[in-house]
């Protein structure tokens, strides 16, 4: 061999070594959660990150604890899998006493819900027996899965949609004193196997309408199966899961099912839905995140019809296990984006959860997005759940909360490997659950901790998780965001699998100034879903959308609530109606929580 | 994955089966490419067009470069473009340097692992499995992200098994398949999973790639045909073991322990008889 090839093979051999070592080296210090957990303390949280979150279950007295389903003893070989969903966690002030309170879902049969009715005085009180919204998991009705608040009849009070893998069931406010089922008659379906549900006025007409997302088949009762073909055909492309339903609110407590004249015909695996207005035509869009499958983004055609347009707005393209949907505006820009967690498993499964940045002004006709989760440090979480974004150190920035975990069994123990030869065959032998191996108590993405991300104000967040917190590692599901001791902070209450709730009290060590809006509709739906309120100071714009439940089976308070940072002054607050109707107010007061009614469109 | 067929002994009874001997090195190519078309236009599979390019253009750049500065010489870029595909279509990233780093990866093996003048690894079974290994944050493999239909999976098949027995590679495919099933029954057994449970990867995406262009790859399988059966016995074997110790990418790892160790002995014993001999001669399908 002549010296200059002798030379070249050395060289060639240095770079393949230097490549080996960079990536073993590389693969060695990147881990989704830290090893180096609880470092600092409340004070110096505080200081550092202006916030800390401090578990008040004690405190409030908050003692409900998430029971799972039951399935059918054909199922038992994955049970932990089947019943890996039910705990949901929704605010509301039902009693409009101006306090939160909180409302927790359970799903073993015989088990009861808890509505946790706000004392005032940092307690709070389980009062779903007395209300009569406890007792409501019996025998051959089905299980809890979530709970949404709306005011469908437009009388002050909202009112409550249960959904469950069973007979999904409304309940009228009788004055925030107690609830009657009005569930027969209602136009209600028998049966959904459902995870997802939100009140949301499709077509502006001042009523509420109701969406509910369809997981498994509503033909199964997963209590009592006659099959065990009920798993999904694919592990990417699955569209055998249940099928959706519109609902349209007709008055007088009526609700019609318009599900395929409005063109929702989509039988993938539902998780969770959204709804705003993406183009400014003042109809809510609807975004549906779905596992085994791709995302469906439905434009809404002047209320009249929705249509499909996923690819064209650039969420439909990759398929992956959706499972939230929940709103932000993450740079101050006016821009409202989507928040879409999946399943980042290290060395198995990268998905990486999504936010959609829309591309364009709120005027475009067909809006499109672009993901920028990966930039913005917001992409790996672990198997992620409900997420929510909000201001946690009212720096002027929306922060985010992420539920992490799927099966937290055994410890040292996984599934993936079981999981993973089913899961890539063909759909003969994934979609019958008796092929499935038996997971023998084994964990599955287990033990993660909740990711909280702090937005950095310069479109980078930073991971926060181990230092504004004590290290939990519950099976987290849903997330919810609300001033529980109106002290003009977001506390937290995160929804755990199997397990107890977390209700963070959030000490927000700083002096930063906030803003809140109540916003009651009068034209438009009692509740102002659908309402956009955009604040504005010092030369920032940041929009908020009022929802009817979003993230997954989860619901914020109703109020917005927005940090200012330091400013003093407010310059202004935008608010969009659904009726189209906009209101402006200037300079409104800060550290205040103000109660706005949509002004008649004459005045 | 690479593949370096040179056909010999076809009977050249028509014009078209001359055409295809003379150019049957860009048979595998097209099918993989034909993979890759179908199930993109019918499912979708591919995430991003970017990384299938990125690890395409990287392993051929880095084929021309290395072959010319290493052997003086310009490669045929048939299996460059093998190896990019099936990295593009094996490793799964949200971000881009992984493929540019599995595709750099799986040459430059090509040109350091060498005995005899012949490389042992299979390129893209090198720079797959060594990423996979790493068990990264940024990498995972195919193996659960694929669809499940019946007709595209028989498609897949069908062309497969027409190729491999072109190529005079059936009896490793057939030979690995079964090994595969006996092995999962038993498997089976030991576990108490479902038969079907056990033979489901067969069915999917991930070993379509791995029997029709991994294993069959020529250039770095031995040179007798009973030779061949034996490797691919013995990497279901270890597959076997490493599945009982939970390795989802078994068959990578198997391969990437086996394929080389038989290579190199064959390579030794070929060089020892060709000395007996004094008839020196490579191996069939040798490029490089």
């Amino acid at each position: 061999m002549s010296p200059s090839k002798k030379y070249t093979k050395i060289i060639i051999t240095v770079i393949f070594i230097c490549l080996l070592a960079i990536t073993f080296l590389a693969s060695l210090d990147n881990d989704f959660f830290s090893g180096k957990r609880n470092i600092r303390q409340k004070a110096t949280a505080e200081e550092a990150f202006g916030f800390y979150l401090e578990p008040a279950n004690k405190e409030t007295k908050i003692s409900f604890r998430h029971i799972a389903p039951e399935v059918d003893p054909k199922l038992n070989h994955i049970k932990r899998q089947i019943a890996s969903m039910g705990a949901a966690v929704s605010v509301c002030d039902f009693d409009n006493d101006g306090w939160n309170d909180i409302y927790f879902t359970n799903s073993a049969t015989g088990s009861k819900n808890a509505l946790y009715r706000n004392l005032h005085n940092g307690e709070f009180e389980d009062v779903a027996d007395k209300i009569q919204l406890a007792d409501v998991n019996r025998k051959g009705t089905g299980v809890s899965m979530g709970a949404i608040w709306g005011d469908y009849d437009n009388d002050g009070f909202k009112d409550l949609l249960l959904y469950k893998w069973g007979k999904p069931e409304l309940f009228k406010n009788m004055q925030g004193e107690k609830f009657e089922r009005v569930t027969e008659g209602s136009g209600l379906p028998p049966w959904v196997n459902a995870n997802s549900a939100i009140w949301f006025d499709f077509n502006n007409d001042g009523l509420l309408d109701i969406f509910i997302g369809g997981y498994y088949k509503e033909a199964f009762h997963l209590d009592s199966l006659n099959t065990t073909r009920i798993m999904p055909e694919s592990f990417r492309y699955a569209n055998n899961g249940g099928r959706n339903f519109l609902l349209k609110n007709t008055g007088s407590g009526k609700f019609e099912d318009v599900t395929k004249q409005y063109g929702l015909t989509s039988t993938k695996w539902t998780l969770a839905a959204a709804a705003a207005d993406f183009n400014g035509d003042g109809y809510p869009e609807l975004y549906i995140a779905n596992d085994y499958n791709v995302d469906e983004f439905y434009l809404n055609k002047n209320g009249e019809r929705f249509e499909e347009k996923g690819r064209e707005a650039g969420v439909g393209h990759i398929p992956k296990s959706g499972m939230n949907a929940s709103f932000g505006d993450i740079a101050n820009d006016g821009n409202v984006g989507i928040y879409t967690t999946n399943i980042t498993e290290k060395g198995i499964l990268i998905q990486g959860n999504n936010y959609w940045q829309p591309r364009s002004e709120r005027v475009a006709e067909h809006p499109s997005f672009v993901d920028i989760a990966q930039i913005s440090g917001i992409e790996n979480a672990g198997w992620s759940y409900g997420a929510q974004f909000g201001d946690l150190n009212n720096d002027g920035f929306m922060d985010l909360y992420v539920a992490n975990g799927f099966i937290s069994a055994k410890e040292n123990t996984s599934y993936w490997y079981d999981y993973s030869k089913v899961t890539g065959g063909n759909s003969a032998i994934i979609g019958d659950a008796k092929n499935w191996p038996d997971m023998e108590g084994k964990s599955q993405s287990g033990y993660e901790q909740d990711k909280i991300w702090l937005n950095n104000s310069d479109g980078l967040f930073e991971d926060v998780s181990d230092r504004v917190c004590p290290a939990a590692t519950y099976d987290g599901r849903a997330v919810a965001m609300a001033d529980l001791w109106n002290r003009g902070v977001l506390d937290v209450i995160v929804a755990n699998q199997n397990n107890i709730p977390l209700v963070y009290k959030n000490y927000a060590g700083n002096n930063n100034h906030w803003i809140a809006f109540e916003l009651q509709g009068t034209v438009s739906n009692a509740d102002a879903i659908g309402a956009r309120a955009e604040v504005e100071w010092d030369g920032k714009k940041q929009a908020q959308i009022v929802t009817g439940g979003m993230g997954f089976s989860a619901q914020n308070q109703h109020r917005l609530h927005f940090g200012t940072g330091k400013s003093g002054n407010i310059d202004g607050v935008t608010i969009y109606w659904p009726s189209g109707h906009t209101d402006k107010i200037k300079n409104p007061e800060i550290n205040k929580l103000h109660i706005i009614k949509e002004s008649k469109p004459n005045n | 994955m690479q593949q370096e067929y040179k056909l010999e002994n076809i009977p050249a009874t028509t014009s078209f089966s001359q055409w295809l001997k003379n150019n049957f090195q860009y048979i595998p190519p097209a099918f993989i490419t034909l993979i890759l078309l179908v199930g993109q236009f019918t499912f979708g599979i591919l995430d991003s067009y970017v990384t299938l390019v990125a690890a395409i253009a990287t392993s051929m750049i880095a084929e021309i470069i290395l072959a010319r500065v290493v052997l003086g010489t310009w490669k045929n870029l048939a299996s460059a473009y093998i190896t990019g595909i099936s990295v593009g279509i094996l490793i799964r990233s949200n971000v881009i340097w992984p493929y540019v780093v599995t595709a750099l990866l799986s040459i430059l093996s090509k040109y350091v692992f060498r005995y005899k003048d012949r490389h042992l690894w299979n390129p893209s079974n090198f720079g797959i499995s060594w990423m996979l290994a790493l068990y990264s944050v940024n990498v995972a493999g195919l193996s659960i992200q694929w669809g499940s239909n019946l007709l595209a999976m028989s498609v897949i098949w069908v062309l497969g098994l027409i190729i491999v027995n072109r190529a005079k590679r059936l009896h490793v495919t057939v030979t690995y398949v079964i090994s595969f099933i006996i092995l999962a029954y038993v498997r089976c057994l030991i576990t108490g999973d479902a038969f079907l449970a056990e033979v489901s990867p067969l069915t999917g995406p991930m070993y379509q790639l791995f029997i029709f262009f991994m294993i069959t790859d020529p250039p770095t399988s031995v040179s007798t045909r009973k030779g061949r059966m034996i490797v691919v016995v013995l990497v279901a074997i270890v597959e076997f073991i490493l599945r009982l110790n939970n390795l989802i990418y078994a068959p990578f790892f198997a391969l990437f322990l086996v394929g080389p160790l038989a290579k190199f002995l064959d390579l030794r014993n070929n060089a020892l008889n060709n000395r007996k001999h004094e008839k020196p001669g490579p191996g069939p399908g040798s490029v490089i």
